[in-house]
């Protein structure tokens, strides 16, 4: 191991905690919404949601590129608005990480609010709690362990993501290369012996933020 | 009962076709990016003319020359530079002797033809208004190789290499200066005469910029040797020139390098 890949592997889980850290306010909303049992328009969020899990990860890619390029309709703005620059900088990489793994947060999440009994909400409401106290002390909590799965699950989809963030954020070494992309480029420049050391090094970063993600699923707690 | 027999017939139909394709050869080229345009039209022609059938794989050249080195099907490897050529010569992957170099090209800094950088020399790629520049990866793909060693030659590489952002191949780096998100690029000069969204900034004098080769050779693992021995006498021919020609490119004599 060099210098060079620890550093890799820190800016990787780095961008995908604060992908993870964008993405967890509008996922737990979007889960929220959903696990309301029936309103308008719902199954077209349902589904909207639910696209960058099946559409070519290449194709979320190019909407962001597109959106987000310093001419696109969002990247226009941020540019003259806030002088950030999206496209090929490590914004953008937190960005298709947020974007890519938004719905297996929102299913996890949305599944474990979904769980939560509606009677403990409805004796809160009764005891004349409001909807933000019913939501901060009663369901979150008890959510909590769905929540935090679906996060560390969300977390381990960011550091695999390799299409749009390839894309969208380019493969500049030690600015928006991350682990997935670095094994690619090694496999490319025929570096064998680099790509293998570092498909070690992601597959074990994987294994543990898997393991916490079931630990954290299935430990009851009182 | 109508609608099986139907699709019996199609299925004689598509069994007759495959028969009648099979007289003619399937080669299949493997060619560096830049040369997509004046191929496409090349095979095209070719393909009418003589009813053989042109598969292009097309890719940075390090791209295919690992694909190769992995075992890929190819019958022609039409490589823009010739390391990459040399590097499957000594393992032993081209067929002996049929290795030439064809064409020649010009590096070109281009900017955004709408509101692009004020860039007139390379110097410039090393100040204050160029954020970001645009290369075919320089580890290895030809055209940031070519890119990289003349600004290495001329004392800029150190300057200008924080702000490089390597693309795939030479088009992606075409295209990302096109799209506005770079703020240059360097490419060839074939390949910024296509695209109407850059316009080039400075264009890399014949004498001092690089020397840069496109050699083809048949591969010694060819599934089609006759038909890709044809093929690449034809690109030697003078249509295929012309055609070069009118895309930019310069059109070397074939010689053994």
């Amino acid at each position: 191991m060099r210098a060079e890949d620890w550093q890799l592997l820190w800016f990787s889980a780095r961008m995908a905690a604060l992908g993870t850290c964008l993405m967890l306010p509008i996922g737990l909303g979007l889960a929220w919404c959903l696990a309301r049992p029936r309103w308008r328009g719902k199954a077209v969020v349902e589904t909207l949601v639910s696209l960058p899990l099946v559409l070519p990860p290449v194709v979320t890619g190019l909407l962001l590129l597109r959106l987000f390029s310093r001419r696109g309709p969002l990247g226009h703005w941020l540019y003259q608005g806030l002088g950030w620059e999206v496209v090929f900088t490590w914004r953008a990489v937190v960005l298709a990480l947020a974007v890519m793994s938004l719905p297996l947060f929102v299913r996890a999440a949305r599944a474990a609010l979904e769980e939560v009994n509606p009677l403990f909400e409805q004796l809160a409401r009764t005891l004349g709690a409001g909807e933000w106290r019913v939501l901060l002390t009663i369901t979150l909590p008890l959510a909590r362990r769905g929540i935090l799965a679906g996060t560390m699950l969300a977390f381990g989809r960011a550091l695999g993501e390799f299409g749009a963030t390839m894309v969208v954020a380019g493969n500049i070494p030690g600015q928006t290369t991350t682990l997935p992309v670095a094994i690619y480029s090694s496999i490319e420049l025929g570096l064998d012996s680099r790509a293998w050391a570092l498909a070690g090094l992601s597959a074990g970063l994987a294994f543990l933020a898997i393991w916490a993600s079931e630990r954290l699923a299935r430990r009851p707690r009182a | 009962m109508a609608t099986l027999l139907l699709a019996l017939a199609a299925a004689v139909a598509a069994w007759g076709g495959e028969q009648a394709a099979k007289r003619h050869a399937r080669v299949i080229v493997f060619a560096a990016a830049s040369l997509t345009d004046c191929l496409k039209e090349i095979a095209g022609r070719y393909e009418q003319s003589t009813g053989d059938q042109i598969i292009l794989n097309l890719a940075a050249s390090s791209t295919l020359a690992m694909q190769v080195r992995a075992g890929a099907r190819a019958d022609i490897f039409f490589s823009a530079d010739e390391a990459r050529m040399q590097a499957l010569e000594d393992e032993g992957l081209l067929a002996k002797g049929t290795r030439r170099s064809r064409l020649s090209n010009t590096l070109v800094i281009v900017v955004a033809a709408e509101g692009g950088a004020e860039v007139s020399s390379p110097g410039d790629l090393a100040g204050p208004r160029i954020k970001r520049l645009a290369l075919a990866d320089p580890r290895a793909v030809p055209a940031g190789v070519y890119a990289r060693e003349y600004l290495e030659r001329v004392k800029l590489w150190p300057a200008i290499r924080p702000k490089v952002v390597p693309m795939e191949n030479v088009r992606a780096a075409l295209a990302a200066v096109g799209g506005g998100d770079v703020d240059a690029g360097i490419v060839y000069k074939t390949d910024a005469a296509i695209s109407r969204r850059v316009r080039i900034a400075w264009e890399a004098p014949r004498q001092e910029g690089p020397r840069i080769s496109y050699p083809t050779a048949l591969l010694a693992d060819a599934p089609q040797p006759q038909a890709g021995r044809r093929f690449l006498d034809h690109l030697g021919s003078e249509p295929a020139a012309a055609v070069f020609r009118k895309f930019g490119f310069v059109v070397l004599d074939g010689s053994v390098p």
